[in-house]
């Protein structure tokens, strides 16, 4: 598992695309993202997964995680893309253990493995390299309400506190010979790590909200307000707007797969 | 539990979204500003509990404890666990930012049912009934949300159905486990800190 402590980690890429504004690389990925999910066409998709990757490429990121997380997503959803051609009724493909794989389902799946790599390919591509601040900051700018970016804010700087705790809890059990397994017992010490977790936070969160008190903490998060859009923004958006253009136009050119 | 982006339907997509954003809007308005570190610890609790693996069967799966997170936070779960899966789809590339809004209702949804349905029994509980409350709130949850799962799968087109199934069914020894854990949780919980299982929907700070 990845852990937690890298959501906290400040984006250290220096590509082209981190210079340009949260706000517009965020409203982008939503703008690609749903674009894609509703072509039926594969030239477009693979044409966009193509383009995320060389951008993923230009951000430099950390290349093992990045690919771990892909691997991850398409080992999550093999099962149903293998069930796929031997469930969608159509042209018989071949047959398996009598029963018949059609070439619509096995269509549909590409299509659906084709638009989930490109939604997380653009994701990391244009949203990946940023750290939490400036996410928050991007969701503000997009007026996302400041409660929510508030939350949001607060749970990302719980989440590495917490994973300690829990790891600390982990120890302690461990020094008392604690092992796994599937049994009445074990379950009911995780429940009972999971109660102490959540007790132990409780009383912070309280310990916090007494801190902030004094700190004339009135309810959200002060960021600094965002640069200006700068020239580089308006041609990303426009260099955008035309790829988006492109990619419509090559899915009304091309024939529907299924 | 996670639908990636691409296999729903749009009416499907749609329809979760306007859902979430309502379900979403309610409970930060149940969020008042005492409130705001607690439902952010609770939400990042509840994240980290998504990265303990335990072992169910053969295999291990990870927790979800929606059960227990709407126990604690009634209709101010949906905002924590949107930010939950928000982070999972940015941070870790579990799920998708489309498909979002479906998946925070079929989290969500079934931890207020689960609130709106167990809390109040809860509230009156003692000794064994505590265990079952908990049990129930927390495999209840569980078998909610991989139903709901499983029908916004086969909305969005009869070729899921199976697949759907296969949800389903790959969820019940989760089931047992999540609730025996909850049922654990929560007879803890009641003991040391009765106040954090407090049945009123507002989460007013309870020091």
């Amino acid at each position: 598992m990845i852990g937690a402590t890298t959501v906290l980690m400040p984006s250290r890429s220096n590509s082209v695309l981190s210079r340009i504004d949260p706000r517009f690389r965020i409203l982008a990925a939503l703008t690609l993202i749903i674009t894609a999910v509703s072509f039926s066409s594969w030239q477009p998709l693979a044409m966009l997964v193509l383009t995320a990757v060389i951008f993923t490429g230009f951000a430099k990121p950390d290349w093992p995680r990045t690919l771990k997380m892909v691997l991850a997503m398409d080992g999550f959803i093999l099962v149903m893309l293998l069930m796929l051609p031997f469930t969608v009724p159509g042209q018989v493909m071949f047959t398996f253990w009598g029963f018949d794989a059609s070439y619509q389902g096995l269509f549909q799946a590409v299509l659906i493995a084709l638009k989930a790599n490109a939604a997380i390919l653009v994701l990391i591509a244009l949203v990946g390299g940023m750290d939490a601040i400036l996410l928050g900051r991007g969701l503000q700018g997009i007026y996302v309400p400041a409660k929510l970016v508030t939350l949001f804010m607060f749970t990302i700087r719980y989440i590495d506190l917490l994973r300690r705790e829990y790891l600390r809890l982990r120890v302690a059990m461990r020094a008392r010979a604690f092992v796994a397994r599937n049994n009445r017992h074990s379950w009911r010490s995780f429940g009972y790590l999971l109660g102490m977790l959540l007790v132990r936070s409780h009383d912070r969160s309280e310990r916090i909200l007494w801190a902030m008190k004094c700190r004339a903490y009135h309810g959200h998060m002060h960021f600094g307000s965002l640069p200006r859009f700068s020239p580089q923004d308006y041609l990303f958006a426009s260099a955008l707007i035309l790829f988006t253009a492109a990619l419509i136009g090559l899915e009304v050119a091309c024939p529907p797969l299924i | 539990m996670h639908i990636v982006d691409g296999a729903l339907s749009t009416e499907v997509v749609v329809a979760g979204a306007v859902l979430a954003v309502a379900g979403i809007s309610y409970g930060l308005r149940k969020i008042d500003i005492d409130a705001m570190p607690r439902v952010a610890m609770m939400s990042a609790v509840f994240f980290v509990a998504s990265l303990i693996h335990v072992p169910v069967g053969p295999s291990s799966a990870h927790l979800i404890v929606n059960g227990l997170a709407g126990l604690m936070l009634g209709w101010a779960v949906f905002p924590a666990i949107f930010i939950g899966l928000l982070l999972q789809a940015v941070f870790f590339g579990f799920g998708g930012i489309t498909v979002l809004g479906v998946n925070t209702i079929n989290i969500a949804l079934p931890a207020v049912l689960m609130w709106w349905l167990v809390s109040p029994f809860l509230a009156r509980a003692e000794g064994k009934s505590v265990l079952l409350a908990g049990f129930v709130a927390g495999s209840g949850a569980i078998a909610l949300s991989s139903m709901m799962v499983g029908l916004s799968l086969a909305a969005s087109g009869q070729e899921f159905v199976p697949t759907a199934k296969l949800v389903v069914m790959s969820h019940i020894p989760l089931m047992v486990v999540e609730g025996a854990l909850t049922a654990a949780t929560v007879h803890l919980v009641k003991k040391v800190r009765p106040v954090m299982l407090a049945p009123v929907g507002s989460l007013r700070s309870a020091a």
